[in-house]
């Protein structure tokens, strides 16, 4: 499934995708060209979502159950989630330069996305420099956890900043204020292929993680043995 | 016939990917004195811990009066006393704030006779109202050893308790153990002291790299040379 | 949850025996408050308006620090083997804990709390019920959280920096909540304040509960 289905179905959304966002969708109205960014990101926004859910997903089977997959999910769907998340917040202000005329602003979408990407960076953080110890997965565990749990609580809080732009959070509206059918289908099919590239990339990383346990499991297998014979 | 207070089976326990523990068998009965010998970094302290219920253990099956504890050993952690390299004893309380916060921990009833008796017995009644910061070596190794005899426990596990007594605190001591495994405790001692255990003890074993390679009775000529015999030799392959 | 009172009682004493080195956690909060004023060198006019935001930054930024060092004697001598080979659990040392921090907490916003008004000309007379409602509210969250991970953080490498990383993201409804609450108290009173006094006690249920269930992951090998 891994290597015989993802990549050909995820290739062929993706041209299809291309294809409608610069072929075949029109140019928005206020907008211009620079407005086909938004296709990619804000499907690349609902890819991080995702991955974060399924952090918080993996850690906690990781920590009722100690599954070793469980764990490798974990830290395959923060990478990629991270890595979605950077690509919202890189296209956004490319996205936001030539329209709103500021690369940033501290509007509640955008404050809750960078917020994400800083406590999924901290997740990354903690697993890359926490040590050796095996309980750093349980810690970061802990941590997709909290996180997760943290998310509507920080929607809520970050509408109680003072949104800058409210006219363009409508026009941003999530897809549902496009009133052109081929801009639906275009957000419809980004969204498919963007998804599609994240849930393989995941399951690469997973694979990856899964192999390298088994080389460190069977290198604890020969040393134990060598270590017996004295 | 009742739960022996230790029944270990192939345990093992890793750490970042190197084997500290391979397959120790163990079983330790009421009544009885283990003493555990080895080189340094043959895994003494992790099966200790392991043993404790600080460490999980990352294969086999350990069963402390009968409780797996993969199920969860909260309720015979009572019967427990453990005393490792380190004393656990908070350096800015007094001696006897030390052993009354333990005391109150276990619940116990009579917790200042106790906490007195064990002061007395440790030598420590005229340092008891000093913090624990200003004890000598010897002193806070005393008081560590009275914070864990505090709740009378059936199972005692000593890492080197030896270490830092001077020879009349080391006589009480084995004294005490002594007293102690007559009572019925079981206990497991970690030391290098073979002169001072090996009367006391019901058995000894060897670790090495992380194994058992040698359990046995004897005076401490006898066990110093099967411990050389048995750990002595290094590199060659598969002696068992 | 007698094992809780036991811990905080015995963690209070140490406490108040190394009073000297919790000062100067007192102090440094003073010089961030300070530091942050003269940064903005604001009017006389400006001031009360930095107030919220001075205030909490200082806060959470000093009681992540001393939350750290609240485990940190738990590491020395090992004594976290002590409580984990008694019958006591680990949930009790959570609760315990997070009191302690609590107090300490409460020391810090008593020091703190003055001084801001006094430096930011801010009339706290009026206002102080319902500003010791917000900073109740955002110590308990804050402490919930800082608890569970002071433990995490003490246990791995980088520690000094690993809390604080980890911490300050998952703070921000915190922060927020407790800015926009004071805020509003110091302008108009309790009403203006509901929606962020709501946010943090939303946090402050979820993750005192959230702490609770997850700390025996944590500080159980």
């Amino acid at each position: 499934m891994l290597d015989r289905i993802l990549p050909p179905l995820t290739g062929l959304a993706m041209l299809a995708a291309l294809w409608l966002v610069f072929m075949v969708v029109p140019n928005e109205a206020q907008m211009g060209v620079v407005q086909r960014i938004f296709y990619f990101h804000v499907a690349a926004a609902w890819a991080a979502f995702l991955c974060f859910f399924a952090v918080a997903g993996a850690s906690a089977v990781y920590l009722w159950r100690g599954s070793a997959r469980a764990d490798q999910l974990a830290i395959a769907a923060a990478e990629v989630g991270v890595l979605f998340c950077t690509l919202v917040l890189v296209t956004g202000p490319i996205w936001a330069r030539p329209i709103w005329g500021v690369w940033w602003t501290w509007d509640p979408r955008l404050t809750m996305t960078v917020i994400l990407w800083a406590i999924y960076a901290a997740y990354l953080m903690l697993r890359a420099f926490g040590g050796p110890d095996e309980a750093v997965a349980r810690y970061a565990a802990v941590l997709g956890l909290v996180g997760t749990l943290d998310i509507p609580v920080i929607h809520v809080s970050v509408r109680l900043l003072q949104g800058m732009h409210p006219s363009v959070l409508a026009a941003r509206g999530g897809g549902s204020g496009l009133a052109d059918p081929a801009m639906r289908a275009a957000l419809w099919v980004s969204a498919l292929a963007v998804l599609l590239l994240a849930a393989w990339l995941v399951a690469l990383r997973a694979r990856s993680e899964r192999l390298a346990g088994e080389v460190a499991a069977l290198r604890r297998l020969v040393e134990g043995r060598r270590g017996g014979g004295a | 016939m009742t739960a022996p207070p230790i029944r270990a089976v192939g345990l093992t326990r890793w750490f970042a990917g190197t084997p500290v523990l391979g397959h120790v068998d163990l079983t330790v009965a009421a009544g009885e004195l283990v003493v555990l010998l080895g080189p340094n970094g043959a895994g003494k302290t992790t099966l200790l811990r392991v043993l404790a219920g600080l460490l999980r253990p990352s294969g086999g099956e350990l069963a402390l009066f009968g409780v797996d504890v993969r199920r969860g050993a909260d309720t015979v952690r009572g019967r427990l006393g453990y005393v490792g390299h380190e004393t656990a004893c908070y350096p800015d309380l007094t001696g006897a704030e030390n052993l009354a916060f333990y005391a109150a921990l276990f619940a116990l009833r009579d917790a200042r006779a106790r906490i007195a008796e064990l002061l007395a017995w440790a030598g420590l009644e005229a340092a008891a109202h000093r913090r624990v910061r200003t004890y000598s070596r010897g002193m806070q190794q005393r008081l560590a050893l009275a914070r864990a005899l505090l709740h009378r426990p059936a199972l005692l596990l000593l890492d080197e308790p030896f270490t830092g007594l001077d020879p009349e605190a080391a006589e009480r001591l084995a004294a005490r153990l002594a007293a102690l495994c007559a009572e019925g405790c079981a206990l497991v001692l970690v030391t290098h002291d073979l002169e001072r255990t090996a009367p006391l003890a019901t058995r000894t074993a060897v670790l090495h790299r992380g194994r058992i390679v040698w359990q046995g009775t004897g005076d401490a000529a006898a066990i110093a040379a099967a411990y050389r015999a048995a750990v002595g030799e290094e590199g060659g392959c598969g002696r068992r | 949850m007698r094992a809780a009172l036991t811990i905080l009682r015995k963690d209070l004493r140490i406490e108040w025996r190394t009073k000297e080195s919790l000062s100067s956690f007192v102090v440094l909060g003073i010089l961030l408050l300070v530091v942050f004023t003269v940064a903005h060198d604001p009017t006389p006019a400006e001031a009360p308006a930095l107030a919220p935001a001075v205030l909490w930054v200082t806060f959470v930024f000093t009681g992540i620090l001393g939350i750290q060092r609240g485990f940190l004697l738990e590491r020395e001598q090992d004594c976290l083997a002590g409580l984990l080979t008694a019958p006591v659990d680990p949930a009790a040392i959570y609760a315990g804990k997070l009191a302690a921090n609590l107090v300490l907490l409460g020391v810090l916003e008593a020091v703190v709390v003055p001084l801001v008004g006094l430096l930011l000309h801010v009339e706290l007379g009026a206002v102080l019920p319902g500003l010791l409602l917000a900073l109740l509210l955002g110590a308990v969250g804050f402490a919930a959280l800082a608890t569970l991970f002071a433990a995490v953080a003490v246990r791995v490498r980088a520690r000094e920096v690993m809390l604080p990383l980890l911490l300050l993201p998952l703070l921000v409804p915190v922060l927020i909540g407790g800015v926009k609450a004071t805020a509003a108290v110091l302008a108009g009173g309790l009403a203006g304040a509901r929606d962020a006094l709501g946010v943090l006690l939303a946090f402050d249920a979820i993750f005192v509960t959230a702490g609770w269930l997850l700390f025996p992951y944590v500080v159980r090998d």
